[in-house]
């Protein structure tokens, strides 16, 4: 699964998909994703709730997990983005 | 088998940085935007890892009240008193904008065509995090609610200090 699309700056392991939904789904659905992961694994979250460039830095910095980086792509007619979490424990 | 000998203060260390944080939250109201917003910090909070205990008291006990539960009280003006106060998560109203239920309804739709989660499924989701639900027993009493048509999933029934012995530990401690 590593490397895969050609703008694609992260590489992960795992997508979780959360587009159309908003606050707290995608945090929640995460939450549950990375169990799924094993340590050091890359989980790639897409989501179109804006809100999620601050909430899943915020939810790594308490649950622990390393926050790696958000990507944007502006698709039509709503913003997709792509936020990286490495599993850690 | 070899044993290895813990020192406390390590032991008490490991304790406390493995404590997870405390959230404790109050909902006195039934009406259904401020329902949402308890469920959706609770939920969130879970998923952040952190231990959730909310408090149902007064109209939030309407919340987790069966769909159409009726009161179970024997005199008649707290009996009367069901008869207007009616329960179920799918059923609450807005707190504002409710005309008489087309306001709510109107919510809802476009909550779902959002994809966004009502009540009942925020209950769900947070009963599958693991958050914990304490019925007041007072107003269990004064509204003439029996345990019986509570939801299933509420944890305990409890007062004010199982509240405080919670709350004095919580690190967010809201009433909603």
């Amino acid at each position: 699964m590593r490397g895969k699309g050609d703008n694609h700056m992260i590489e992960s392991d795992i997508t979780l998909d959360t587009l159309g939904y908003f606050c707290p789904m995608p945090i929640i659905l995460t939450s549950k994703k990375i169990k799924e992961l094993t340590t050091g694994q890359v989980l790639e979250v897409l989501s179109d709730d804006e809100g999620i460039k601050k909430d899943m830095p915020a939810w790594c910095q308490t649950t622990g997990h390393e926050w790696v980086g958000l990507e944007e792509e502006a698709t039509d007619p709503k913003t997709v983005y792509k936020a990286y979490v490495k599993k850690t424990k | 088998m070899t044993m290895t000998q813990v020192e406390p203060t390590a032991a008490l260390a490991e304790l406390q940085e493995s404590k997870p944080e405390r959230v404790t939250i109050v909902l006195l109201s039934g009406d259904m935007d401020k329902a949402m917003a308890a469920f959706i910090i609770a939920t969130g909070a879970a998923a952040m890892g952190m231990q959730v205990t909310m408090f149902f008291t007064f109209w939030g006990l309407n919340v987790i009240r069966k769909p159409g539960a009726t009161n179970t009280a024997k005199d008649l003006l707290r009996k009367s008193f069901g008869w207007l106060n009616k329960g179920g998560a799918a059923s609450l109203p807005l707190s504002k904008f409710n005309y008489g239920g087309l306001g709510t309804t109107m919510m809802k739709k476009v909550m779902r065509d959002n994809h966004m989660p009502g009540v009942p499924e925020l209950i769900e989701t947070a009963q599958d995090l693991g958050v914990k639900m304490i019925a007041c027993t007072t107003t269990l009493g004064l509204l003439g609610i029996s345990k019986e048509t509570l939801i299933d999933g509420v944890d305990q029934l409890a007062g004010v200090s199982t509240y405080l012995a919670e709350a004095k530990d919580g690190s967010v401690n809201l009433f909603i």
